[in-house]
């Protein structure tokens, strides 16, 4: 620590000037900041989202049975963090914060996804301008429809608080690019839970040479059919059934 | 970073607790706690308040069994006739209020909130004494406004998954918490309800056993205290009835309610017993 050059005001002990601070583009830090936050993502593994007959699926690859990448946030509101661990546990908690106390003093159908996507967005953005480092997350909220003609909503929030609202499948991570390309291909409307997820895994390993087994993965749905809560796990044991392996 | 900066990250992320959270972020909606509400100089009769009347709580072989009139009363008056008091708190556990009804009713609110939050941060439920524990507190803070006749005193009862039985427990004004073995009744037709099931009350009883224990106790009551509502026949309003096992918290319909309810008048009116 003594003779580490980088620690502020070593410069003047040892005589020298203070340096300059360099010039940069605000186009350049935008830039850099933007490759630095994409690289870290790129790192992690992925996760896809469909929509099912039942409501909305979300997998991901995720050895770790502890450490969870999906969450429930509300009743019909589920959230997927991919990325730094931390930041987006971090957002995930600051999610169920917002929505349980906007359910508490107004009720429980005024939390929205939407609000939330926003909320979320907002967020991003301003510590991808302010902060010397940006968060190295994508996150995802998504709302299950209640039925009768409303339609699910499912937001993809990126790292500098882009937000785009997506359609039937999303996916976010390292291989997110080639997973919506793979399922643009083979997604189909209104799949029973067990073929979305056949085809959720699949398309998780389009890029990799090898298979899932469930205990690579994280999974769960909200689920339309279920009372109030409509988020819902589903255990190792139950993923080996509907992925048709042998136990 | 100084230690007093990471500890403050620490504190800031560690709290599970969405009352903790209340206080800070918007204490406009938290209950007031007694130690910050400003004095009433003349504070409202509690007359003029709907108060909540009977309920109970008795184990039986798969768990317990909560029940409660429907009635609300403000002093001689009828305030509620279809008044729900005994709310799920969370899927293996239940509250029934007695007392001020409104403040009740916020504290049950509050409750189940705490307990959802709770669940939803840590991704994992809080034990049945943690949950007894946080209750208490919450009554605690209601103290002062006890104090002037709006006390709030629940049942709470609840399956315990570490031990595989249902426990309840009952609580005084200041927040005190007692754990009760087998039944407890709370309201202004306890008494009654209670020295019902203290001679109709059997160990190990059936479910079906256990619901007539329980409507003939909240039919006593009804009966001897003058607060409480009996089942209405008339306007098809009877008693609410919850099960928590070990399978979650389950409603007992209104139809198999209605049908032991007649069984058990027509009992009384032809042996000429209950009177």
């Amino acid at each position: 620590m003594r003779d580490d050059p980088g620690r502020p005001g070593a410069h003047r002990e040892r005589g020298l000037s203070v340096p300059l601070p360099y010039y940069v583009s605000p186009e350049q830090m935008m830039k850099d900041k933007a490759e630095y936050a994409r690289k870290g993502i790129s790192r992690g593994r992925s996760i896809v989202t469909l929509e099912i007959r039942d409501g909305i699926l979300l997998v991901a690859e995720n050895p770790s049975t502890l450490l969870h990448k999906i969450s429930e946030i509300y009743d019909r509101i589920a959230f997927a963090g991919v990325g730094k661990y931390n930041e987006f546990e971090n957002l995930r908690i600051a999610g169920i914060r917002h929505a349980d106390i906007k359910g508490y003093s107004y009720s429980r159908g005024d939390v929205t996804a939407k609000a939330l996507a926003n909320a979320y967005s907002q967020a991003l953005g301003n510590i991808f301008t302010q902060d010397i480092k940006p968060f190295e997350v994508e996150v995802l909220v998504a709302e299950v429809a209640e039925g009768n003609g409303s339609r699910n909503e499912i937001y993809h929030i990126l790292y500098d608080g882009t937000i785009e609202d997506e359609r039937n499948y999303a996916a976010m991570g390292g291989q997110a690019d080639e997973i919506r390309r793979f399922l643009k291909d083979h997604y189909r409307d209104a799949l029973p839970l067990d073929e979305a997820l056949q085809l959720g895994v699949r398309s998780l390993t389009v890029t990799q040479n090898k298979t899932l087994s469930e205990r690579d993965l994280e999974v769960a749905v909200l689920d339309r059919t279920k009372e109030r809560r409509k988020f819902r796990r589903i255990p190792p044991e139950a993923l080996s059934q509907l992925l048709g392996t042998p136990r | 970073m100084n230690d007093e900066r990471w500890q403050h990250l620490f504190r800031d992320y560690g709290t599970s607790s969405f009352s903790e959270l209340l206080r800070r972020d918007s204490p406009h909606l938290f209950p007031t706690p007694a130690a910050t509400r400003p004095p009433v100089e003349h504070p409202a009769p509690p007359e003029a308040v709907p108060h909540g009347t009977t309920v109970l709580a008795l184990r039986y072989r798969d768990g317990v069994i909560m029940a409660g009139d429907r009635q609300a009363t403000a002093g001689y008056q009828v305030a509620s006739r279809r008044i729900e008091k005994i709310f799920k708190a969370d899927d293996l556990s239940g509250v029934g209020i007695a007392g001020a009804a409104g403040p009740a009713m916020e504290m049950a609110k509050l409750f189940q909130t705490e307990l959802e939050h709770y669940e939803k941060v840590e991704g994992d439920n809080l034990s049945l004494d943690g949950k007894a524990n946080k209750l208490g507190q919450m009554i605690r803070m209601n103290l002062q406004a006890a104090m002037m006749g709006l006390a709030v005193v629940p049942i709470f009862a609840g399956f315990d998954e570490k031990v595989g039985v249902g426990r309840l427990f009952k609580y005084d004004i200041t927040g005190g918490r007692y754990e009760e073995k087998d039944y407890d009744a709370q309201g202004s037709g306890s008494k009654d309800a209670r020295d019902s099931l203290k001679k109709l009350w059997k160990r190990d009883m059936g479910r079906d056993e256990a619901l007539r224990v329980t409507l003939e106790a909240l039919i006593d009551a009804a009966d001897e205290d003058v607060g409480t509502g009996g089942p209405d026949l008339v306007r098809g309003i009877f008693p609410s009835v919850k099960t928590i096992t070990r399978s979650g918290f389950g409603e007992v319909a209104d139809d198999e309610v209605k049908r032991v309810c007649e069984t058990i008048l027509a009992d009384r009116a032809r042996t000429g017993n209950g009177g």
